[in-house]
């Protein structure tokens, strides 16, 4: 019985599935475009810089970048405070 | 400790690999790349010398406490690059049209100039001092954990 259940379930979400990847619009061609149309014109005499995605990155989304930076930040701050708390257990005992 | 062939090469080759990553780093408003990228290819070097050399040789010059000096001062220079432009919004370029890193180049597809991008560039190096002087202090600590015991010779 659990059996023929988790089939029905898997087939029922495997069409459904299927069916969502059917009304997926085509690719480069987004439904919304003015966000995207305004940064490649106006980004180069807007920040200067010739790389459009390095305007994105760190104009118009810095805020996402610095994000992202303190992920780094906060990883490395984890690595050498557990690396360095197991060491010092290894000393004294 | 790998043999001297592997040792001499690895300190020839760590130039070259530090030269692109400071290129692909300061060239990260003209060309593909940036800050993280290039600091991740010097970072790449820096595990070279870590298998060419022992951590423990690695850790006579590379310090811990350095290194965490290095990238906090990367994060503040960051964080005071967004700051400059709390006038108009966070994050706002107010380089652009200044004597430093001002200049806008022509519209459309060109050969890039170095001065431009306002505080984009300045952004790109605090960026990629961070990421090298934090991957580098995560790679050596992860490698003076494990122990550091390597078969001699």
């Amino acid at each position: 019985m659990r059996r023929v259940t988790g089939w029905i379930v898997l087939i029922v979400m495997v069409a459904f599935l299927v069916w969502g990847v059917t009304l997926v619009h085509p690719f480069g061609y987004p439904d919304v475009s003015d966000m995207d149309d305004y940064i490649i014109k106006n980004s180069q005499e807007e920040t200067g810089s010739n790389n459009v995605v390095a305007a994105v990155l760190f104009d118009y989304r810095g805020f996402d970048t610095l994000g992202e930076a303190t992920i780094l930040f906060t990883a490395v701050t984890g690595v050498l405070l557990l690396l360095r708390a197991s060491k010092r257990k290894k000393e004294t005992s | 400790m790998l043999t001297k062939i592997v040792r001499t090469v690895a300190n020839q080759l760590i130039l070259f690999i530090a030269i692109f990553g400071l290129y692909v780093i300061v060239h990260g408003h003209i060309t593909p790349g940036g800050g993280f990228q290039g600091g991740a290819v010097i970072v790449g070097g820096v595990v070279m010398l870590l298998v060419a050399f022992n951590s423990q040789e690695l850790k006579k010059s590379l310090r811990e406490r350095v290194l965490s000096i290095v990238e906090s001062s990367g994060a503040l220079i960051f964080i005071i690059l967004a700051f400059i432009g709390i006038g108009t919004v966070f994050f706002y370029n107010l380089l652009v049209g200044t004597p430093i890193f001002g200049r806008i180049p022509a519209i459309g597809p060109g050969p890039g100039d170095i001065w431009t991008g306002g505080v984009i560039p300045l952004m790109n190096f605090a960026v990629g001092l961070k990421v090298v002087a934090g991957l580098s202090a995560v790679v050596l600590a992860l490698a003076l954990f494990s122990g550091g015991e390597e078969v001699e010779e």
